[in-house]
């Protein structure tokens, strides 16, 4: 059904279409949307789920844990502290092998309050075995997240996945929102490993370094496999419902000379500069990473790359330039914008562009190049 | 493309406006985009959102900085916000008001929305409604057509009121 | 309230909504306290009323601090200013959220490692900062954005928590009462150990009544025995004048509920149910202060 929606009521919608057994809810700015919309859906009878109001993050990551091994499709949405306050749970759940869903709308950290976009929330987790995907227009906080359950929930993978969508630009944005009538697209949720007293087994308990390590092992082969899920359940969802996705999604990339790499709203943002670019007769292209682990491998060869980074790693650089330097073998020019909500045009990006120092770093707005 | 922006205090309808119009916009088979821009104030404050009405798909999501068009739902605002800031030569502006108010300067519209609201009895919580008085008087610029805003209104509201609301400032602007 | 001094430690206009009754109590508390004091201030409407950066509307420091360490990073500063011989008041001033949910395990700690400090939760009844989501302190029945139902549970006793730490001295308060407020931080502060201030904080957009109507709420609360005002000194409880009148005669609870909207449509069970927990609540205090338990 086409309607309009903003990005967390689109999230809302994908969890009900989806039919999570249990939602555990924990209100936070710019998120809580996603939970107050499941919560009149829970109370008018759209959506038959166990709504659990926790009294922390921490406890709403555990209780998605303890109701997703019963084998029970779990979902739960945060942002920025939320996230991090429920970090402990967060390693948890992957190293349990659980396919919570979770929804992050990405917002910066404290001290000094601040609510708007950035993307340091989820880079804090990246290491902690979830899958991360991000996404830059309403229809696709929808898609994503009901592909996220599919993605989660295969066996080859069984790993949490987190979808993540910018604070207030995407979270708050109202934009054209086609709704799916699902059908079978999400088989029921069945988990190998599901508590069961008829087959009493300890989970988790004291585990030496040799067995330790093959757990270990095995979230990383899940990890590559995941790839080749994620390329199918996005073919899949394409032949059922006509809209495509990838690793990333390129914009005039084939003969670009530059290609921008940004994500999120940034990403589709720098469509826009693109084409300005493009008019001027520089032959620019843009590539929006979607998805971030498992990390994609990215044909950037030979071109000039400008990443932007909305977030940082203090002491060492931004985090995407420097996941492109390691994993495409380029040495990109690295700008930092958009940190806690900066405002960032597409003329900004189109000036970074033409302004490009390969190899350099730059913040946007403070400095000239270091 | 066509970009307005909206000016109004928190707890006026201003980011519904907003959300409205693009709906209106979206029934007439156009793109539209609406966005808020909230601070970090309470109620009371100003606000303003943005909206983007367009024939292809819009990926813009930074703030309007030359909007085509400036809607002041609060005229009180005026006094704190410079709300003609990057206005685009020839732009129009539209504000909620029984008369014309001096320094607004191209072409300036005026329209009561509050008189109007009150009149219908749109209130809530002790203030009058303003954002579904606001799309007539949007209908009657071109902005959207009456139809659309008529069924956007009904899509997001079951009081009709609002409708009729809508159609008195239709009435009333005087284009 | 010829004893209330004049002096101001919240300056320019904060940024709290109208009629709020919080940013009101946080000025008597800070009259109270006077200029040797310290806020610690956790994720809450009070992250804003303080203020926006580079503004400031407060006359003493306030420390911000993530939703659920108040207690634990008041904790700290209490034990550094104590080791560098200072008296200063270390006030933790936070929401029912940021106590009674998610701050509630820092709070136990404080409290019973002896901490010497104040801590002040003025309670709206749910989770205001973020647009008024069920709190553990949302009373039962009431409507908030996570509870459209209405909230099917109880309102979590959170001072018989914080009784059972045995502080030296614990109250409750109300907007409404300001001269009672002010007296029981003035009494508090002058106490070793950790201190404990519930105050109950009427919320016009949250509880959903006119602006004006603030100090009405507030005085209802307490006349119809929902809320009691009490002091608990070295564990010995005196209930505090209005709530002894009320105890024995309150108002109707329908004199409170009915002009609140997160109590439309209220079912005579839930009503029920709230006027036998009010009267549980009150018999228990009455024979606790006879000394009859
Ligand atoms: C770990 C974490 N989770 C959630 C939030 C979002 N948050 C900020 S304030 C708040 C509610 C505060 O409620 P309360 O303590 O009752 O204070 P009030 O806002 O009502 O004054 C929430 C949920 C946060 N800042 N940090
Ligand atoms: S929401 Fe309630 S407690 Fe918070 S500032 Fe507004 S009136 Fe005060
Ligand atoms: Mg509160």
């Amino acid at each position: 059904m086409l309607t309009i929606a903003t990005g967390n009521k689109a999230v809302a919608a994908a969890v009900k279409a989806a039919r999570p057994g249990v939602v555990a809810a924990y209100p936070i700015t710019p998120q809580t949307e996603i939970v107050e919309q499941i919560a009149e859906y829970v109370t008018d009878g759209d959506l038959e789920s166990r709504y659990i109001p926790v009294e922390s993050e921490h406890s709403a990551m555990a209780a998605c844990i303890g109701a997703s091994v019963t084998g029970v499709r779990t979902f739960t949405a945060t942002s920025s502290h939320g996230l991090l306050y429920m970090h402990e749970m967060v390693h948890w759940a992957a190293g349990a092998r659980l396919p919570v869903v979770m929804a992050n709308v990405n917002r910066a950290l404290g001290p000094g309050w601040n609510t708007w976009a950035e993307h340091t929330d989820a880079f804090s987790q990246r290491d902690t075995g979830w899958l991360q995907v991000f996404v830059g227009t309403v229809q696709e906080a929808y898609d994503a997240t009901l592909m996220a359950f599919k993605i989660a929930e295969d066996e080859r993978v069984l790993l949490p996945v987190m979808v993540n969508l910018d604070g207030f630009s995407l979270s708050h944005i109202t934009q054209a929102l086609d709704t799916v009538d699902i059908g079978d697209f999400l088989p029921p949720c069945h988990l190998p490993h599901a508590i069961d007293t008829e087959n009493p087994l300890g989970y988790g308990p004291m585990t030496g370094p040799a067995d330790y390590f093959r757990f270990r092992w095995d979230i990383e082969r899940s990890m590559r496999d995941a790839r080749g899920v994620i390329a199918e359940v996005e073919g899949e969802f394409c032949e059922r419902f006509g809209r495509s996705y990838g690793p990333t999604e390129d914009y005039r990339c084939e003969d670009a000379d530059v290609v921008v790499v940004a994500m999120g709203t940034l990403g589709k943002e720098a469509e826009v500069a693109i084409d300005r670019l493009r008019d001027e007769g520089i032959k620019a292209g843009s590539m929006r990473l979607r998805w971030f682990r498992p990390f994609p491998d990215l044909d950037l060869a030979g071109r000039d790359v400008v990443v932007i980074d909305r977030d940082y790693s203090f002491g060492f650089g931004g985090v995407v330039a420097h996941s492109i330097r390691s994993k495409a073998g380029v040495s990109p020019y690295s700008v930092i914008a958009g940190l806690g909500g900066q405002e960032v045009t597409y003329n900004d990006i189109a000036d970074f562009v033409r302004d490009r120092c390969p190899g350099e770093e730059t913040w946007f707005g403070v400095n000239d190049h270091v | 493309m066509y970009e307005i922006r909206i000016h109004s205090r928190g707890g006026q309808g201003g980011v519904t406006a907003a959300k409205l119009l693009a709906l209106a916009a979206f029934r007439d088979g156009k793109y539209a985009t609406a966005c808020p821009f909230y601070g970090a104030e309470r109620r009371g404050a100003p606000v303003v959102s943005f909206v983007r009405i367009d024939g292809e798909p819009i990926k813009i999501y930074s703030q309007i900085h030359e909007p085509d068009l400036v809607i002041v739902l609060d005229t009180s605002i005026m006094d704190v916000v410079d709300v003609l800031q990057g206005l685009k030569a020839g732009g129009t502006v539209l504000l909620n008001s029984a008369h014309p108010i001096t320094g607004c300067n191209g072409a300036s519209l005026h329209v009561d929305l509050t008189g109007i609201a009150l009149a219908e009895n749109l209130v809530v919580a002790g203030s009058p409604i303003l954002n579904t008085p606001v799309l007539g008087a949007l209908a009657k610029m071109g902005v959207v057509t009456l139809p659309s805003a008529e069924q956007a209104i009904r899509e997001m509201f079951a009081d009709e009121r609002n409708v009729k609301a809508a159609r008195v400032a239709y009435e009333e602007l005087k284009a | 309230m010829s004893t209330i001094p004049e002096e101001e430690y919240i300056v320019k206009c904060t940024s709290a909504c109208a009629g709020c009754s919080s940013s009101l109590c946080l000025r008597y508390v800070l009259k109270a306290a006077g200029p040797d004091s310290v806020l610690v201030v956790p994720a809450c409407c009070t992250s804003v009323i303080q203020g926006i950066y580079p503004g400031t509307a407060m006359n003493v420091p306030v420390y911000n601090i993530a939703f659920a360490a108040a207690a634990a990073c008041a904790s700290g500063m209490s034990e550094a200013f104590r080791a560098l011989g200072r008296k200063t008041n270390v006030i933790a001033y936070a929401g029912d959220g940021g106590t009674a949910d998610i701050g509630v395990q820092a709070l136990s700690g404080a409290l019973e490692r002896g901490t010497d400090f104040l801590y002040i939760c003025y309670d709206n009844e749910a989770y205001g900062n973020t647009g008024m989501q069920r709190s553990g302190a949302t009373p039962l029945g009431a409507r908030t954005t996570t509870t459209p139902g209405g909230k099917p549970t109880a309102k979590k006793d959170l001072d018989r928590i914080v009784e059972a730490h045995n502080p030296p001295y614990m109250a409750t308060a109300c907007s409404a009462y300001p001269l009672d407020l002010y007296k029981k931080v003035k009494k508090a502060l002058s106490i070793p150990g950790p201190k404990f201030i519930h105050i109950l904080a009427p919320c016009p957009p949250g509880w959903r009544y006119p602006t004006e109507k603030t100090v009405e709420m507030g005085k209802l609360a307490v006349k119809t025995g929902t809320w009691i005002l009490y002091e608990r000194e070295y564990g010995r409880l005196t209930i505090n004048g209005p709530s002894k009148t009320a105890m024995r005669r309150p108002a109707p609870l329908e004199d409170y509920i009915k002009g609140q909207g997160r109590f439309k449509n209220l079912s005579p069970e839930i009503l029920d149910r709230m006027r036998q927990q009010i009267e549980r609540n009150v018999q228990r205090l009455a024979r606790e202060e006879a000394g009859a338990c």
